[in-house]
């Protein structure tokens, strides 16, 4: 096949071949960028949460009286531990993908002068932090004379278990067992590492912080009551957590059951992702319609041109050339087009990245996704100049001996 | 001439029906997805307040005494006693103090279980300030405040919700276990963004859907709702731990708004000195540390400030934008080889005397025909669009309609689109050299 002819004629349609360049070159910019966005996305929604998501549920009551959480906690535990199947029911103040309710700030000494990063405490009761199935990798776990009485918020001196990601970033490189830190005037030492317990709300974290959590035993009162986690058989959760609706009822007529906040985990998870998922929803949308208007482009503008050149194509195939060297013809233009594109394209995904990185917070552009891009441009681009490409090689000889 | 033009274009148009079909689908697949998403920013950046939004300000105190974190910015929201002190000096045409909390609400003269709902206290200015539309009754009155009255504001939907519906006013609401007297419903309420309450959108990391939130429920005065559901009162922030949970009055945290509605830019000024002179006053009283850290920002620019519109909108707008420029290329090739198929017709027409004039505005006359057309489908695809952006799971999503402006904007971009990709190939032909097209004839 020689190129030198094709290049020829393309210099005489220097505009429309410049035209479809232009429109692959976008389309590539384009579709790197979104592939890259559905892929950050994808794995957003599927950030380790350390937790049994599988075996566990949530039950959130409000619109009970302070002076009642006692009672209730206490109406509430026997209750749903009578459900058939349940494995455990603990009070836990923040659930992961669901309530949030421990956001704070920490220093590093008595002093508040080493801010240490705001983290999210799980305030839990007995039993939560196993009940949860985060795995203890470094030190101890609670034992049963950690779990001490509110003096405030929380407990204000507490041996406490920490994520293996808090402790790297509060102290890199230390072993972080023994070392302690200040919520305001309370006081905590770290006494276990934890290696993942995401944080309630991880889509709003930036990435490195979406791990950073606290797990403070403390004994359920006044001030924690009203969240419970609730662990069972992964076949049974939903029909407990049906149950367990029945049986608030039943004891704790005085609460409001919080529907929206009363869920399985893994559908908490769901809900606290269904934006990121309606987002790659979107971008799967675009690159889809996109492509199909790239090759509908190509495929209208390789019509035009080969109505265009019937006679010649005519004469060449009157003079010796074979269906075939037709067809290759108009597939190897096409092939230098769409290159010349991908060449342009990712020039244009790079500043597309450089861009976004500025005003999403989004990371580099990995280079391998250029030549998968290009893969897919060159593969659509071959299969749209396929149809026109094939009417040309149907021209047959005679049209050379007629005038028009 | 004009309609002679728009025959030859139906003409042109129907002689290739493929070529304009593809031309149509590009532009009208490119404006819908621009317009559902520029429909859906236009929602999100409004002015939630055309009417009012120059003359309401957002005063700002820095009252953390502590020196360990940023001063940059005063915190989002503050203390109660800058905001109440601001308040009750009424320096300001109107002021308002607000706080929202979380209550349990029963209707005692219905059968309907409670219900738990977010309460709004604020003081009465807050309606005619924000032009709060009443479908009953009205605001109490501003010595209510004063006398901590048991009386309430209630939204349209929750007056649906235990009323049916029915003028409510007079009637008897349980909020947690006070009984207020219902004074006014209001009607259908729904600015975009809930505006009164966005604050902290500098730590959103750009998720700030929940600023377009539905407006409260249950409005009460400031004084009343403080008392009526004390102890479940959530700070913004504190610097130091507060002794009791959920009382913040004498606590050290941020937790109260203030707006204040200021008319001419004199009392904007007087405002501003005021504010200052009430921090250095508080400074020398010793209460404040950071005096010189105060701001008057005006609705707007308190909205910018928080950059209310999530990102993913903004993102969504871009790519929308991105996808109409690779149709607007698509549509360029397509009219380039349209035009230039007919390149003989061209020659006899400018050969009969038509002028490169007269050539190149029958080109665009035939690229406007399909923009028009591109823009009854790009509508009709916006339509759609909007259909399934309500689907979403997104707070703002059951606002998302079309209205008259937007649906003009659709139009106007389809024919701007098609003129613009028709430019270039009308150009192309009307600068066709007669005779060399009449030769080939």
């Amino acid at each position: 096949m020689q190129i030198h002819p094709i290049l020829a004629a393309l210099r005489r349609h220097r505009l429309a071949t410049l035209l479809i360049a232009m429109e692959v070159a976008l389309a590539c910019a384009v579709l790197c960028n979104a592939c890259f966005m559905i892929a950050n996305r994808i794995a957003l929604m599927h950030v380790e949460s350390g937790v049994d998501e599988t075996s566990l549920a949530t039950v959130q009551l409000t619109g009970y009286e302070d002076s009642h959480a006692v009672d209730l906690n206490a109406r509430v535990l026997s209750g749903l531990r009578s459900i058939p199947g349940m494995q455990s029911v603990t009070v836990l103040n923040s659930i992961p993908f669901g309530a949030r309710r421990g956001t704070a700030g920490i220093t590093l000494d008595a002093a508040a002068q080493h801010f240490g990063g705001v983290v999210e405490f799980y305030v839990g009761g007995p039993g939560s932090l196993q009940a949860l199935g985060v795995h203890v990798i470094a030190g101890r776990g609670p034992q049963a004379d950690d779990f001490q009485a509110f003096t405030g918020l929380m407990p204000s001196d507490a041996s406490v278990q920490i994520t293996h990601s808090l402790a790297e970033h509060l102290w890199p490189g230390v072993d972080p067992l023994g070392k302690e830190f200040w919520l305001d005037k309370m006081h905590y030492r770290v006494v276990g590492v934890i290696d993942h317990l995401v944080r309630p709300d991880p889509p709003g974290w930036p990435e490195n912080s979406k791990d950073w959590s606290i797990f403070v035993p403390a004994q359920p009162g006044k001030l924690l009551a009203g969240s419970y986690l609730l662990r069972a058989d992964p076949r049974d959760v939903p029909r407990v957590l049906r149950d367990a609706r029945a049986m608030i009822a039943k004891v704790a007529p005085d609460a409001v059951f919080d529907q929206e906040g009363s869920q399985t985990l893994s559908d908490l998870r769901a809900t606290c992702f269904r934006q990121d998922r309606a987002m790659a929803g979107i971008l799967v949308g675009v690159i889809v319609a996109l492509l199909l208007v790239t090759a509908l482009g190509i495929v209208g503008l390789a019509s035009f041109w080969v109505q265009q050149r019937r006679r010649q194509i005519g004469i060449r195939r009157a003079i010796g050339a074979t269906r075939g060297d037709i067809l290759r013809y108009f597939q190897t233009e096409n092939f230098l087009i769409v290159s010349f594109g991908i060449a342009l394209g990712m020039v244009l995904a790079f500043a597309l990245n450089v861009m976004l990185m500025k005003f999403y917070e989004l990371p580099h552009l990995p280079l391998y996704y250029l030549p998968i891009g290009a893969l897919v441009l060159w593969a659509l681009g071959q299969l749209a100049v396929l149809g026109p490409a094939l009417r040309a090689a149907a021209v047959p000889p005679v049209v050379a001996t007629r005038s028009v | 001439m004009f309609g002679y033009y728009l025959d030859l274009a139906v003409r042109s148009l129907k002689r290739n029906k493929v070529l304009t079909a593809l031309m149509v689908i590009a532009i009208a697949v490119g404006i819908g997805a621009s317009m559902t998403t520029l429909t859906v920013m236009h929602l999100l950046s409004g002015d939630p307040l055309p009417s009012k939004s120059g003359v309401l300000f957002y005063p700002q105190v820095d009252a953390d005494p502590t020196t360990d974190f940023s001063h940059k910015d005063p915190v989002d929201v503050m203390d109660y006693h800058s905001a109440v002190d601001l308040w009750a000096a009424h320096r300001a045409d109107r002021q308002a103090l607000i706080v929202d909390s979380q209550l349990k609400v029963r209707a005692p003269e219905t059968s309907l279980p409670p219900l738990m709902e977010m309460m709004l206290s604020t003081t009465s200015d807050f309606f005619p300030m924000f032009d709060v539309p009443f479908q009953y009754g009205s605001s109490w009155q501003p010595q209510d405040d004063e006398k901590h009255a048991r009386v309430a504001v209630i939204s349209a939907d929750l007056n649906d919700k235990l009323f049916g519906g029915a003028n409510s006013v007079g009637r008897t609401l349980q909020l947690r276990d006070t009984d207020v007297r219902i004074v006014g419903v209001l009607k259908p309420w729904r600015p975009s963004p809930q505006f009164y309450m966005v604050a902290g959108g500098r730590f959103a990391h750009g998720q700030t859907a929940d600023f377009y939130s539905k407006p409260e429920d249950v409005f009460t005065p400031f004084t009343s709702g403080l008392e009526i559901n004390d102890g479940n009162f959530w700070q913004f922030t504190c610097w130091h731990m507060p002794d009791k949970p959920g009382h913040l009055q004498d606590a050290p945290c941020e937790w109260i708004r203030l707006w204040v509605e200021l008319n001419g830019a004199a009392k904007v000024a007087d405002y501003r000195r005021f504010v200052a002179g009430y921090a250095e006053q508080q400074k020398a009283l010793g209460r404040i540390t950071h005096a010189e850290n105060t701001r008057l920002r005006s609705l707007m620019q308190w909205l910018d400030y928080n950059g209310v519109v999530p990102s993913d909108v903004r993102l969504q707008t871009w790519l929308a934008f991105a996808f109409l420029a690779i149709c607007l290329f698509n549509t360029v090739g397509l009219l380039l080889a349209k035009f230039l198929r007919r390149s003989g017709e061209i020659g006899v027409r400018r050969a009969l005397g038509a002028s490169r004039a007269a050539v190149f505005a029958q080109c665009l006359v035939e690229a406007g025909m399909i923009g028009l057309l591109g823009g009854i489908g790009g509508w009709l695809l916006t339509l759609a669009g909007l259909w399934l952006v309500r689907r979403q799971p997104a707070v703002y999503a059951d606002m998302a309609h079309l209205d008259v402006s937007m649906f003009l904007v659709t139009f106007a971009l389809a024919i701007a689109t098609s003129l613009l990709a028709g430019l270039l190939p009308a150009l192309r032909a009307c600068q066709l050299a007669p005779g060399l097209q009449l030769k080939t004839l």
